[in-house]
């Protein structure tokens, strides 16, 4: 850890604009000179481990009245960026409408976490690729530009199999990404120029030949909120993982149905734990439409989902995980009780 | 009484509160680096990024400006230290590879620099800062990599002499009606205790004090004092807490005499707290080992051949070794026995004592065998071992002191419901989940070694007892204190115990599960001394009080330990005959058979553990048997262990709650060394991948829903004078090979490789 210096921004102007006097310096915003400080368990422990440096830090907690809203209102859902986790996947009216949102939340980290973390550093969390989390490997195309890739021919085992480049194939870690790619979310930026918003999916960049550049921000924007059209009961996240808590994903999926008289009208399919970004598998997805449901069409879609999954050494087993993953929690979402 | 303190049985203590236990729910428990000092400096290490070549030039510029720097230590200006030998070579240290000492580089991670600043952080920033260059050389990770070389350990390996055998294995082998042969791994573990590798060190003019959470007080400061070729005397170890060990505090790591150095330099004190992952390379681990078991056995599931290899990975200059095969060849009765074990030489750290250092790799091999064995006989694998259990070890037939093993399997597996498994497998399920049913057999040797002790008695019953012993969690202060209250009959609460001191009378390393038999039976010894002197003082005759020695307790609480006859002492009317208010004693105690020099050893901090297969006429272990249920789904192939179940036998339990935790603890970490606990080594460049607790992946509470421990009586009068089996590291032996085989049960798959994830499984 280096020294910063530390301002609270007491509005949000306030801190749009403590945020872009660093913006000048053209950095990506991931080596932005400045950074928003919300629950702090991504951003500190990466300070900490050396990995992000930043010269100051700007805490957005003050601005938690006006952006920790959780109001599932009628046809549609509006989330502020400063909610915790936890307040949200205990949120009865988000557990009937939408549980995939509280699952994927429930499902993540552990309490301690998830009480002190909010969804917008939730949705910015950082890849745990260790090789990009030890300074000591100098390889790292996403912490170094141009160095090459340690994990490539290293120890990946917990590396993604989809929207991976000779680049970079770290894994998105998050959960409750998924969920939102899923249910079509849109984000509520704020910046210099006032509020924007953008579908969610356009959020996260896949690594490509910059897998430094992670997201669609400009250094001195922050999300504000997020907003979800529709109700979702019939929704799941299932998630595969070494134990039985606190662990992040080896395979998930955020899926969620409209199902009428046992066709189904709309289905959502992502996938977590196996992608460098929130992944949408919405070929696969469109298989469902339509369509009554059975274990073959299962089937079908977890390999669509998965078809251009690119395995390496100690993570090929993610493909065939990954596919019974999709194939589960389709059928766990054909079935649930609403 | 509930299940943490339950009623005891025959021959056990009672179950008493931790006594410590207020001091440490309540955060006043201090440990190393709690302890206060008078304007310390703090210090950080800088390790290195390469495994293997040499430091060409470091750039302090950026760093040495961060405000608050006070030094840079590096190779070119480091103190100059003493060498210290291999603990196994009559020295201290767990790894002669010396950091700071050139600018040769023998491990991932090898302490390069140390920065010392007026603050922690500023420490830290400016140790981030640094930039070294390297010239790096192609290392050897692993059994694998090229570049290793291998060689038996027995030549090599002062603690590892001889390769048990017996018979004709070959020739049986050959001829046998039943033949198996496997092969299993075991991965590279850290112990990752909760305290981190922390040391502080003040010196008052040519005394040194270290604060350092150690499980070995006087090996510490006799290795601090060689290395820094000053008396030992002069220095003394403090750690009244130590945040859990499991080995690693067992030998001397090279930080404690670099730290002392600096301070001496700077003539300030200095406290060095490093990282989580800097605990990964700057102390030992366990290194993966390999096996290949040949097992020859009658139709009717007799054995009759035998044959354990091991393998095992160590550093380049240091031949560790665990030799397991000590104890696989002697668990059951088999008349043709062979056993060889090799060191393969990497450019690794030194490795070390990890708890059950050879059981949990040997056992994990052998037991899974013994299950492999009983499918191909179509035998319970229970019934498997009740054929083959033997009172006499077969290698040089000497007897089992006490061997309870086929009881423990009788009791576990009435509680598990081993009845109700239907043998087949994948024939058992629930749901998403197919559920699989293993058990395997528990063992450890039972050791004890040269321990001292005083003891001061008051007229009033108070009670001081003083002993180097150490705390690691595992209730040493408790059972020290039960034992002085029932030989002095004194009310426990009156007992004061002070450990984790070396200026107090010495105690062996706490390790090898050693530490309750020998520091209670010094314990035991130094306050028959004070009987005996008290009685004397009320019986008209020695010959008299002698004879009392056995049969008189002393009020006014006589206890069942101390009170043997049904005539009692009066305390104060003693003290008064002999007309002194306090009575102290000292005492050193050492198991039969110890050698001559084992006192002088004692005080030097050297070792002599006695027991296990080692004794003279006999052969000491305490055993178990663990049965788990294993539950993998069958669509995730997530594996999860809902139940495990322990019966363990070990002599006397001193208190059946301490116990209990011990026995818990080492369920649990037995099941997390099968499912979840594995350093991912990247074999390109020799270093650990996963070297912090978020991907070191251990239990949570989720993880760990059932879990159940029965002690059954035993009584061992052949061992010592408490008549104590250790049992810290008797639980965490069998549970690798249980799960395992409890696999096999669910999906029919054998798996031979540690630690098994969802991806092993293909069902
Ligand atoms: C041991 C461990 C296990 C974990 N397991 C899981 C898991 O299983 N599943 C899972 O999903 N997560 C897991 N996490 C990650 C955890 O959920 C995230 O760290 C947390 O959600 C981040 O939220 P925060 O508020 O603490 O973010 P911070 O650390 O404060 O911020 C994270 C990043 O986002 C930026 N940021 C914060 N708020 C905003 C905003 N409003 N607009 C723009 N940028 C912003 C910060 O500058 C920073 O770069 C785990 C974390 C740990 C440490
Ligand atoms: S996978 Fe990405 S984050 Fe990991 S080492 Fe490679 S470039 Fe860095």
């Amino acid at each position: 850890m280096r020294s910063f210096s530390y301002q609270r921004a007491t509005d949000p102007d306030m801190a749009v604009q403590a945020l872009g006097a660093a913006a000048a310096s053209n950095n990506p915003l991931t080596k932005a000179t400045a950074q928003p400080l919300a629950g702090g368990t991504t951003l500190i422990d990466l300070m900490k481990l050396d990995v992000m440096r930043p010269a100051a830090i700007v805490d957005i907690n003050p601005l938690a009245h006006a952006w920790s809203a959780i109001e599932p209102g009628g046809d549609a859902l509006r989330l502020g960026a400063l909610a915790k986790m936890s307040d949200v996947a205990a949120h009865a009216e988000i557990q009937r409408s939408y549980p995939v949102i509280a699952d994927s939340l429930k499902l993540a980290a552990s309490a301690q976490l998830r009480n002190m973390a909010t969804l917008g550093g939730n949705v910015m969390q950082r890849t745990r690729c260790n090789y990009f989390r030890d300074v000591s490997y100098e390889n790292c195309n996403k912490r170094n530009p141009g160095s090459g890739c340690a994990a490539m021919d290293g120890v990946n085992r917990m590396h993604a199999v989809l929207g991976t480049s000779d680049q970079c194939i770290a894994t998105y870690p998050g959960d409750f990404a998924q969920a939102l790619i899923a249910l079509d979310a849109t984000v509520e930026i704020t910046g210099k120029a006032g509020t924007r918003s953008m579908p969610f999916a356009q959020l996260h960049k896949a690594p490509g030949s910059t897998p430094d550049i992670e997201t669609a921000l400009q250094p001195g924007e922050l999300i504000s909120g997020f907003s979800i059209r529709g109700r979702w009961p019939r929704s799941v996240y299932l998630k595969a993982r070494d134990r039985q808590s606190y662990e992040f994903a080896l395979s998930s999926a955020a899926i969620a149905l409209d199902v009428q008289d046992g066709t189904i009208r709309d289905a959502r399919v992502a996938l977590g734990g196996v992608a460098t970004v929130p992944w949408r598998a919405r070929e696969a997805e469109a298989l469902l439409r339509e369509q009554k449901f059975d274990e073959a069409l299962a089937q079908r879609v977890a390999d669509a989902a998965f078809a251009d999954a690119r395995g390496r050494r100690h993570n090929s087993f993610k493909i065939a995980l990954g596919k019974r993953v999709v194939a589960r929690a389709l059928q766990q979402a054909v079935t649930m009780e609403i | 009484m509930t299940a943490a303190a339950s009623e005891p049985k025959a021959n056990m203590g009672q179950p008493v509160p931790r006594y410590d236990a207020t001091a440490k729910v309540t955060g006043r428990a201090t440990y190393a680096s709690d302890m206060p000092l008078d304007n310390p400096a703090y210090a950080f290490l800088v390790t290195s990024a390469i495994a293997k070549g040499r430091i060409d030039r470091f750039d302090l510029d950026d760093a040495g400006r961060v405000r608050g720097v006070i030094d840079i230590v590096t190779h070119e200006n480091a103190p100059k230290l003493k060498e210290s030998k291999l603990f196994s070579n009559g020295g201290y240290a767990g790894t002669t590879i010396q950091p700071l000492k050139s600018a040769e580089i023998a491990h991932d991670g090898q302490i390069i620099a140390v920065v010392i600043a007026e603050s922690y952080e500023a420490a830290r920033e400016a140790a981030n800062r640094i930039k070294v260059s390297y010239t790096a050389a192609t290392p050897s990770a692993s059994f694998d990599s090229p570049g290793t070389t291998t060689a038996t350990a027995k030549g090599q390996n002062s603690q590892f002499k001889e390769d048990p055998k017996v018979g004709d294995f070959a020739k049986a082998f050959d001829a046998a009606e039943v033949k198996l042969t496997a092969s299993y791994d075991t991965p590279t573990q850290h112990h990752n205790p909760m305290e981190l590798f922390t040391t502080s060190c003040a010196w008052m003019g040519d005394n040194l004090v270290i604060y350092e959470g150690s499980q070995f007080v006087y090996g510490l400061k006799n290795g601090v004092a060689e290395q820094l070729g000053i008396d030992a005397d002069k220095v003394r170890v403090v750690n009244p807490y130590v945040g859990g060990g499991f080995g690693s505090r067992g030998s001397m790591t090279p930080r404690t005499a670099i730290i002392a150095g600096i301070a001496k330099r700077l003539n300030r004190p200095i406290k060095l707290v490093p990282t989580r992952d800097q605990g990964f390379t700057i102390a030992t681990y366990r290194a993966e080992t390999r096996h290949e078991i040949k097992l020859g056995a009658s139709r009717d599931g007799r054995l009759v051949a035998l044959r354990h290899e091991g393998a095992e990975v160590s550093s380049r200059p240091d031949a560790y070794c665990v030799g397991g095969t000590k104890t696989t060849t002697r668990l059951y009765a088999c008349p043709n026995v062979d056993s060889l074990v090799s060191i393969v030489r990497a450019d690794r750290n030194t490795p070390g004592f990890m708890r059950s250092p050879p059981e949990v790799p040997y056992l994990f091999a052998l037991e899974s065998a013994l299950d492999e064995l009983a499918v191909k006989l179509d035998m319970d694998p229970i019934e498997l071992r009740r054929i083959n259990d033997t009172t006499n070890e077969p290698i040089s037939g000497k007897p089992y002191t006490s061997r309870s093993l086929m009881a423990c399997f009788d009791e576990a597996a009435k509680a598990f419901g081993w009845g109700q498994r239907s043998p087949q497998p994948k024939s058992m399920s629930d749901g998403d989940w197919l559920i699989g049913y293993g058990c395997a057999a528990t063992c450890y040797p039972t050791q004890m070694a040269p321990s001292a002790a005083r003891v001061r008695l008051q007229r009033d019953g108070r009670t001081r007892v003083e002993i180097a012993g150490h705390e690691i969690g595992t209730g040493a202060y408790t059972v020290i204190a039960q034992t002085a209250a029932e030989r002095l009959g004194v009310p426990l609460e009156k007992v004061a115990v002070f450990i984790g001191d070396s200026e107090l009378p010495p105690a062996p390393v706490a390790g090898g599960s050693n530490s309750t038999a020998s520091t209670c039976s010094a314990v035991m010894m130094v306050c028959d001394q004070i009987r005996q002197r008290l009685l004397k003082a009320v019986m008209p005759s020695d010959s008299l009080a002698d004879k009392a020695k056995e049969t008189v307790g002393i009020s006014p609480a006589p206890s069942t330990q101390a009170a043997k006859g049904d005539r009692s002492l009066d305390l104060e009317k003693a003290f008064d005959a002999l007309g002194v208010v306090v009575l102290e004693e000292y005492g050193e105690w050492k198991p039969e058979g110890a050698p001559l020099d084992s006192f002088r050893a004692m005080h030097n901090g050297q070792v002599r553990l006695i027991g296990g297969h080692a004794m003279k006429d006999q052969i000491a272990y305490a055993f178990g048997a663990e049965f788990v249920e294993v539950r993998v789904n069958r669509f995730t192939h997530e594996i999860r262990c809902p139940r495990l179940v322990g019966a363990f036998a070990a002599g006397r339990i001193m208190n059946p709650r301490t116990a209990r935790s011990q026995l818990m603890g080492g369920l649990i970490w037995g099941m997390s060394s099968a499912l979840l606990e594995a350093t991912e080594l990247d074999e390109r460049n020799a270093r650990y991948v996963n070297d912090n607790l978020a991907d070191y992946l251990v239990p949570v509470n989720a993880d760990v829903p059932g879990v159940e421990v029965i002690m059954l009586s035993e009584q061992d009068d052949h061992i010592n004078p408490v008549g104590a089996k250790g049992l810290g590291e008797l639980a965490n032996v069998g549970t690798n090979a249980a799960i395992c085989n409890a696999i096999y049960h669910a999906t029919g798959q054998r798996i031979r490789k540690l630690p098994v994830r969802l991806e092993n499984i293909e069902v």
